[in-house]
Formats: structure tokens, C-alpha cells, sequence
């Protein structure tokens, strides 16, 4: 180690608010960067499950003789295995069996699983399985599982998961395994003298996430307890789900987390690892499992959902009430469904000021592929039919789209909904933004429409997370935080959020990935509250290992304990310098040793979902799109998004994630859509499941960043990457609205677009 | 049955079958893990591969096919000079988030600079066309390739 004299610089460099080149640029350029699929352990053997062709039915028995017969094949695992323990799962609602157990309840549902010496082995052995069913009633739509007398997917009394967080769960009703309401004022009176009331009904299509690398789990079980090599967002739940499911310590369960290829909500909460798991118990040898395309469809998608919404106003465009009933698809098992349905229901009233408000959301089990958390997710489903609402109160009241929205909208301070957070950022201030930056007033061509919208995301999920932060002894830090780099950046965002509180560069911190023996607890990652939560963490344990450098420094100068400062990875009295390396050599004589800080985030309150969110992601978007009245075909020509992030740690990071929020929007809203039949989903490929490229990219978009400091996390930041989703969506069926095509079923096909075309023409002739 | 391309610059004799996959050859025998299976039917791109300079889906081309053949994967190319380029324009964009896409992002990109395609905007639209990315929203990409082909991004 060679310890140079220090001179002090001009000006410490900041190092929170540049772009940064990203610290794993290189790693994942040159093909360096290791993903579960890319592992390997010894002894380690391949899985296959074998999924449900049925979406509903009874097993009659299961007959494996002539797969264990195989060559190659090590093990095979059926609910049978499971009967030592109380094999039930879910976050939410522990609803879900390891493996299907008597029954499965969706096409695609594992029924068994084997473990062979390799992949091919493992496939041949799963067509050897044989399996009779008989066949049950398919509650396959909304429509279905709502219905008076429907079959029921779930007959059981529901039992609360590790992680349901919203107070006391309901008891199931039907087939409703959530409801989440509010209601506020006396909304039946105000819609009966409103002199304007617009309603209608909407749907929003299922959706797959189309993270590229499907989820894939190493399990080893072995004297040391359980190992995970997991692609999981939130790898401490997943520790914990593990832990009761197995009834292991929470010690002796591992969860090691590599670079993951894309999460957008897929790999959030447990999802593979239960039958890895269980299945390399069987086997008493490490197992891994790499889903196809086709099987992570059907182990995470979003919600699709059916809304019924009406918006009273007055004559001159003030908005008075809101009344709406939204129902979730939840699939056969309620995942997150019961946080979709919460999150969409405060997401609907959207931001502005009511007289009265009632909403009604619910959870619906049905036979088909269980849904999840997906970007944005409860924001994206609603906020387009109420900003559609907003759009034809203006028509009808000659109100330009943003004027309305002037006089409506909320103002920092105001309530959001009943308890929890007053809004906290300037939602004018940013649509007038938007509308800059889209070109808002720009003279209309002949066919061309133009939207904007604006809602707000309950951001930051439970306020729990920690993080420890080293300096070593040639002056490098290490920060070490259990949250998930999935592609966000934020292994960049925390290296210079410690870099600016220690005063050294943000090249010299390196963050590494999850290792639940290791790095310190964070919930999850999620709910954009990465850089706000983890990041405050990181924060507080760089500042005590400030502390602890002032502390040192102070018994270099003693008596001028006022005057030093650190910058440039040294501290400094005046003039006279002593670097990080020397200063740790001083404490600990040679060159060894380390500086470690810890810092925590906890709830402020209880930590209940009323009391939250942490804080509220800003959902703004706008769009130009031109319409082909006689294909049907829409053509995205402009976008913008504005990033109301508070304070920008790194403005290029926050910029992609509103270009890549921005394209995922354009897919949801535009083109993709999981189309299931009698509970069956028909495209379960990329060939007929198609997501977009680059020639779907708009003609022109912007991002706006906003930064007015109001953020609870570090520098005054919040999170971002997830609005700028629910409000493209938004802004796109508000464009092709505002072209005269108002639809209410996404996505806009031109088969719909050209469908609604002719049935407006028919309707005005 | 015993085939023997030029990988990465080197002849290298590997005894495969011949149903073998080229994107599992590489994977699991040879360790070469930067082709990454996605899709597995010629979408997403991200397990694209170069061969005698073109790019090919390796998901779905079989491995007795490069007998005598160029095969580049990205272990080869960041061994090359002109990778350095790449990785600045990339690095400069920030065009890399997740990273499962990159490595054959990379490649596609190193074979149509060398094609000499990219004349415009829109061909480097067109040529991406077949790698796909799900975090970017490829306006950092196309901007990065814009820089490399010496055409303005959009």
C-alpha cells in the first residue's frame, strides 16, 4: 500500500447529482456478469416440473415409476413429499401448495418436479410421469368467478401470509379473497344534482413482465442449512417464507443474490423457490431450475382487471366526486393480489380534490395463471379511465386537457386519500412540464391526438431496510445492502450516495449483491423505494463511519476538532492533510483494519399500510399518436415523462428509467396482452406474445427531471422509475382519445381502434 | 460427432450430438456463459452469436453447423480492439441496465458496424430490430450505436 502525501483540492467533488458511468457497466458489456443460469454447483443436479394441462381439476393419482426409471433420473417429487411439513405458501394469503396436492386450480400449476443428471434427462423423465385428472368447472374470467353460484377456486378458510400487511385480512367471500375500500362524503346526493356525470366500463388486459432472464433457483440442503442462488427481488421475505415453510431457523436458510436479468415486479416475493427447494430435499443433492418463457408466464403476470367508474362535475369543470369498482384478476393464488388491489384502489380516486369518494376494489381468484406485481402496478390499471373521465369533462365543459387539470388538481399539503400522507409534491408545477415538453401547443395535424396524465403511486412499500458501510484500509469502501440490482442502477446510486457523505470518489465504493449471511435486511426491492430506503440506510451508515473519521482526525489535531473537514478521501485541517489510509493506521496500527458504520430505516408509526405510503411517485406522462382511421393502426409519434424524483443522485440513470418505463407503457398500452380461454393461455411465447423492439420506439421523447428537494430519502430524494408507467399508459388512450377514438379495453389494437371507428360512425349517422 | 469451428480466434474440436443446440454447447460444455437463453425460438436475440460475422440466434442453430466456421461469441470480442468502442459509447449512454440483453446487443453491433448498414436513424432501428431489451426502452442503445456509426440519433 503506498500512502501519498495528500494536497488539498479547490473544491471536494460532488459526487451525488453527476451521471456517473454505471459500476457494473463493464461487468455486464463483456459478458462477465454471473445470472443463477450462469451457476453451477458441485454434485449439483438439473430440475423439470411438470405442469397442469388442466386449469381445474381433481388428481385422480400420479404415477412415477416410470420416470424414477429413467436414465439419469435422481428424484421425483409429488405432493406426497410434502406431508412432513404444512406445505401451503404465499406472502399474502398462504394458499398455494409447494407442488399441486389433490387438485390443481391452473394450467401450468407444477404437479410434480424431477431431478436428474441433466436438463434433457429431466425432460424426458416428466413426459414418463403419469398423471389422471378429472376435470372440474373453469371459473376462467372475472365475469365467471363473480357470478351468483360460481364454482369456487379456493373453498378454504384463507390464512394470513408472513408479509399480508394490510391490517386484519376479510374472510373470503366467493370468490374474493381481498376487498379494499374508501369512502368518503355523501357521493350517492352529489352525483344526483351533478350537472355532469360521465361513466363507463373498462378493461385492462393481463400482462407478462418478460423479465428476458425467467426465474431460475439454485437449492442446496445440506448440514449447513438451506442455499439459495435465487433470482428474487425481495431476498429477505423469500428467506423468511423458506424458513416457516421448511421449519428451519431463519440462520440456516441463505439466499444469495447475483446480478438479476430485469425483475419489473416478476421476481418479487417467492416465487420457484419452494420446489427447488423441496425438491433438492428429495433429491439430498443441490438441484437448479431454469424456467422457460412459457413457464414464467404462468408463474408471474399482472393483474387484468375490469373498472367501472363514473366522475360527477359541475358546469364549469369542477370535479366533485368519483365512484369506482375495480376487480382484479388474481389467478388461482392471490400473490400479491391483495397489495395490487390496495395500491389500485388509492390510485383511482387519482390526484385531485373531491367532494366525496368511494371506491371498491377487489381480489378475484380464478383458474388462471396467478398474478403478481408488475411496475406501476394498481396506478397503471386505473389511472387511464379516470384521466379519460377527466379528458371528456373538459370536452364537455370547453376545458383544454391541462386546464382542468389546473383547477382540479391537488396542491402540496392536501390529502391524498383519508389518513396517511398529504401529498408531497407540485403536480402542476410537473403537467405543465410535460406539456412543455411534448409540445403541447404545437399546431395539430389532420388525424393526430394528443394526451396527458397524472396520477400518484403509493410508493416505497414497508419503510424497512439496512445497510453497512466499510472503509477499508487503502481508503476503498464497501457498502453492503440486501436490496436487488436488477437492472434500476441502484449498486451506482448507493456507491455515490456513500462517496458523498465520506468525501472520497464514487469509483472507489463497491456494492456487492444480496448474501442474507451477510449483507443486513432490507425488505424488499420494489415500490421504487431502492435509492429512498436502502439509500437513506447507506446514508446513515456512511455518516457513521464520517463520524467515526472525525473522530480519529480530532486526535490528529486536538483542539481544532471545529475546523476539520473531509474531502477527496482525506481529512483536513487547513492546509495540512492526512488521508483515509493513514488515518485508519493510526487507529489500528499497520496497515490493517476497517471503519464499519450501520444504519437502519425503520417506521416512523406502526409501519401499517394507512399510515404510509412513504412518500407518493409522481405518474405523469404524456403522448402524440396519429391515427390510420382506416387500418385502426395508432403510431406513437412523441412522448414525455417528468421524473419527480426530489433530488437526482445520478439525472442519466433516472432518464432510463423513464425511457425504459416509457417503452414498457407503449407495450402494455399498445400491443401486448396475455389471452387466456377457458382458463388456457393461447400465446405462452415471445412469437405470439410480442413485446417491443426498437422499431416501436417513438419519433421524439423527453424526460423531465424534476428536482424540488421534497423526497424523504437521502439529499432529499425519491424514488422514481414506476409513475412515468401508469402515466404513458394514461396519456397514450387519452392521445388516441383526443384523435376521437375513446376506448375502453386496452390494449389499443388497431382491430379495436378500427372496430370503435366504425361503430362511432354508425352511432352519429 | 466431432466438429471443429474457429472459436474465438482458436480451432477448437468439440464432440457433440447432433440434435446439440449451439447455444448449449456453449453454455454448458464450454463454460462460455455470455449467450444468454431466453426465448428459445429466434426472438429476443440474447443468446445472438457471429458467425463467419453474421449474427445467428444460437438457441435454435445446431452445433455440427459450425464445423469450420467463425464462431465469435462475447468472450471473443471483448478480446478485439474495436470493442473498446463499444463499451464507451455504451458506458457514455448508459445503455446498459440489467444486462442480459448486452453481451448480444454487442455482438449484433459489432457486425453491422462491420456491414456498413448503418447509414441512418433508421437502419440502426431496423438492424437492433432483433435484440430485444425490456429495461432500456433502446433510445439509450440507439443513441450509443448512433455515435458508433457516426449517424445522429434521433
Amino acid at each position: 500500500m503506498t500512502i501519498e502525501t495528500p494536497r488539498r483540492p479547490a473544491v471536494a467533488t460532488p459526487q451525488v447529482g453527476r451521471s456517473m458511468r454505471r459500476v457494473d457497466a463493464d461487468d455486464k458489456l463483456r459478458g462477465d456478469a454471473r445470472y443463477v443460469g450462469d451457476m453451477s454447483v458441485p454434485r449439483m443436479l438439473h430440475g423439470k416440473v411438470l405442469r397442469s394441462p388442466m386449469a381445474h381439476a381433481r388428481i385422480v393419482s400420479i404415477d412415477t415409476a416410470a420416470a424414477l426409471a429413467m436414465p439419469g433420473v435422481v428424484a421425483v417429487l409429488t405432493g406426497a413429499d410434502l406431508m412432513d411439513i404444512d406445505p401451503y405458501w404465499g406472502h399474502a394469503i398462504k394458499d398455494r401448495p409447494i407442488v399441486a396436492i389433490d387438485r390443481v386450480r391452473f394450467a401450468g400449476e407444477p404437479v410434480a418436479a424431477v431431478a436428474a443428471v441433466d436438463e434433457a434427462a429431466a425432460e424426458a423423465a416428466i413426459r414418463e410421469i403419469v398423471v389422471e385428472y378429472e376435470e372440474l368447472p373453469v371459473v376462467g374470467t372475472l365475469d365467471e368467478a363473480l357470478a351468483p353460484d360460481a364454482p369456487l377456486v379456493q373453498d378454504g378458510p384463507l390464512r394470513p401470509g408472513l408479509f399480508h400487511g394490510l391490517g386484519t385480512l376479510p374472510a373470503r367471500d366467493g370468490n374474493i379473497c381481498y376487498r379494499y375500500g374508501i369512502d368518503r362524503g355523501p357521493v350517492d346526493e352529489v352525483f344526483a344534482s351533478a350537472a355532469i356525470v360521465v361513466e363507463g366500463d373498462y378493461t385492462f388486459p393481463g400482462v407478462y413482465q418478460y423479465a428476458m432472464e425467467t426465474h431460475s433457483v439454485i437449492a442446496q440442503w445440506d448440514a449447513d442449512g438451506i442455499t439459495m442462488w435465487a433470482t428474487c427481488q425481495h431476498p429477505f421475505l423469500v428467506r423468511a417464507e423458506i424458513a416457516a415453510l421448511f421449519d428451519v431457523p431463519l440462520g440456516k436458510v441463505r439466499v444469495i443474490v447475483p446480478y438479476l436479468g430485469g425483475g419489473f415486479g416478476s421476481k418479487s416475493y417467492t416465487k420457484m423457490e419452494p420446489i427447488t427447494v423441496a425438491l433438492a430435499r428429495k433429491a439430498g443433492r443441490p438441484v437448479k431450475i431454469v424456467n422457460t418463457v412459457a413457464e414464467s408466464m404462468v408463474t408471474s403476470r399482472r393483474h387484468g382487471a375490469q373498472i367501472h367508474m363514473r366522475t360527477a362535475a359541475d358546469s364549469s369543470g369542477t370535479l366533485l366526486a368519483r365512484d369506482v369498482t375495480i376487480s382484479f384478476d388474481t389467478g388461482a393464488y392471490a400473490d400479491n393480489g391483495p397489495r395490487v388491489t390496495a395500491t389500485g384502489g388509492d390510485a383511482a380516486p387519482g390526484p385531485y380534490r373531491w367532494a366525496a369518494v368511494r371506491v371498491d376494489a377487489l381480489c378475484v381468484y380464478t383458474n388462471t395463471a396467478p398474478s403478481g406485481s408488475y411496475r406501476a402496478f394498481g396506478a397503471s390499471h386505473v389511472q387511464w379511465v379516470g384521466e379519460m373521465q377527466v379528458d371528456e369533462i373538459a370536452r364537455r365543459t370547453g376545458l383544454d386537457a391541462l386546464e382542468i387539470r389546473r383547477r382540479n388538481l391537488l396542491r402540496p399539503g392536501e390529502q391524498v386519500r383519508p389518513g396517511g400522507k398529504p401529498l408531497d409534491a407540485d403536480l402542476i408545477g410537473d403537467i405543465e412540464k410535460v406539456a412543455e415538453a411534448l409540445g403541447w401547443h404545437d399546431d395539430k395535424p389532420p388525424d393526430t391526438g394528443r394526451g396527458l396524465s397524472v396520477g400518484l403511486l403509493a410508493a416505497g412499500a414497508h419503510p424497512v431496510s439496512s445497510a453497512v458501510v466499510r472503509l477499508e484500509a487503502d481508503g476503498d469502501v464497501i457498502v453492503l445492502v440486501g436490496s436487488t440490482e436488477m437492472g434500476q442502477g441502484q449498486r451506482t446510486a448507493f456507491a455515490q450516495i456513500a462517496a458523498e457523505v465520506l468525501g472520497v470518489e464514487a469509483e472507489r465504493v463497491r456494492c456487492i449483491g444480496t448474501d442474507t449471511r451477510f449483507t443486513p435486511y432490507d425488505r424488499s426491492t420494489g415500490a421504487s423505494r431502492s435509492t429512498t430506503l436502502a439509500g437513506l440506510a447507506v446514508q446513515r451508515a456512511a455518516q457513521q463511519v464520517r463520524a467515526d473519521l472525525l473522530d480519529i482526525a480530532a486526535l490528529v489535531w486536538p483542539g481544532r476538532e471545529a475546523d476539520i473537514e473531509l474531502a477527496d478521501g482525506s481529512a483536513w485541517c487547513g492546509e495540512d492533510g492526512r488521508t483515509y489510509p493513514e488515518l485508519i493506521a493510526r487507529r489500528f496500527g499497520l496497515s490493517g483494519g476497517q471503519l464499519i458504520g450501520e444504519g437502519g430505516v425503520y417506521p416512523e408509526g406502526t409501519g401499517s399500510y394507512a399510515e404510509g405510503p412513504v412518500f407518493w411517485e409522481v405518474c405523469i406522462g404524456a403522448a402524440e399518436v396519429t391515427v390510420d382511421r382506416d387500418t385502426g393502426a395508432v403510431t406513437v409519434t412523441r412522448t414525455a415523462t417528468v421524473a419527480d424524483v426530489g433530488k437526482a443522485i445520478n439525472p442519466q440513470l433516472v432518464e432510463r428509467q423513464d425511457e425504459g418505463a416509457t417503452m414498457q407503457g407503449i407495450g402494455n398500452a399498445m400491443f401486448e396482452e396475455m389471452v387466456f380461454s377457458d382458463g388456457l393461455l393461447l400465446n405462452d411465447d415471445l412469437l405470439e406474445y410480442r413485446i417491443p423492439s426498437t422499431v416501436d420506439l417513438p419519433g421524439r421523447s423527453a424526460c423531465v427531471i424534476v428536482e424540488n428537494g421534497d423526497g424523504p430519502g437521502p439529499f432529499g430524494a425519491k424514488g422514481c422509475g414506476e409513475g412515468a408507467f401508469a402515466g404513458i399508459i394514461g396519456a397514450l388512450a387519452t392521445a388516441v382519445a383526443d384523435a376521437g377514438v375513446p376506448m375502453h379495453q386496452l390494449p389499443l389494437t388497431p382491430e379495436r381502434v378500427w372496430t370503435r371507428i366504425q361503430e362511432l360512425q354508425e352511432s352519429t349517422r | 460427432m466431432r466438429v471443429a469451428p474457429v472459436l474465438n480466434g482458436h480451432v477448437t474440436t468439440i464432440d457433440v450430438e447432433p440434435q446439440e443446440l449451439l447455444l448449449d454447447v456453449l453454455r454448458e460444455r464450454l463454460d462460455l456463459t455470455g449467450a444468454k437463453r431466453s426465448c428459445d425460438v429466434q426472438v429476443c436475440g440474447t443468446c445472438t452469436v457471429l458467425v463467419d460475422g453474421l449474427p445467428v440466434s444460437s438457441c435454435t442453430y445446431l452445433a455440427v453447423e459450425t464445423d469450420g466456421r467463425d464462431v465469435l461469441t462475447i468472450e471473443g470480442l471483448r478480446e478485439l480492439p474495436e470493442f473498446e468502442a463499444i463499451t464507451d459509447a455504451f458506458g457514455r449512454h448508459a445503455a446498459v441496465q440489467c444486462g442480459f440483453c448486452t453481451p448480444a446487443m454487442a455482438l449484433t453491433i459489432h457486425a453491422l458496424l462491420a456491414s456498413g448498414e448503418l447509414t441512418d436513424e433508421e437502419a440502426v432501428r431496423h438492424g437492433l430490430a432483433g435484440n430485444l431489451c425490456r429495461c432500456t426502452g433502446y433510445r439509450a442503445i440507439v443513441d450509443a450505436v448512433g455515435d458508433l456509426a457516426g449517424v445522429p440519433g434521433a
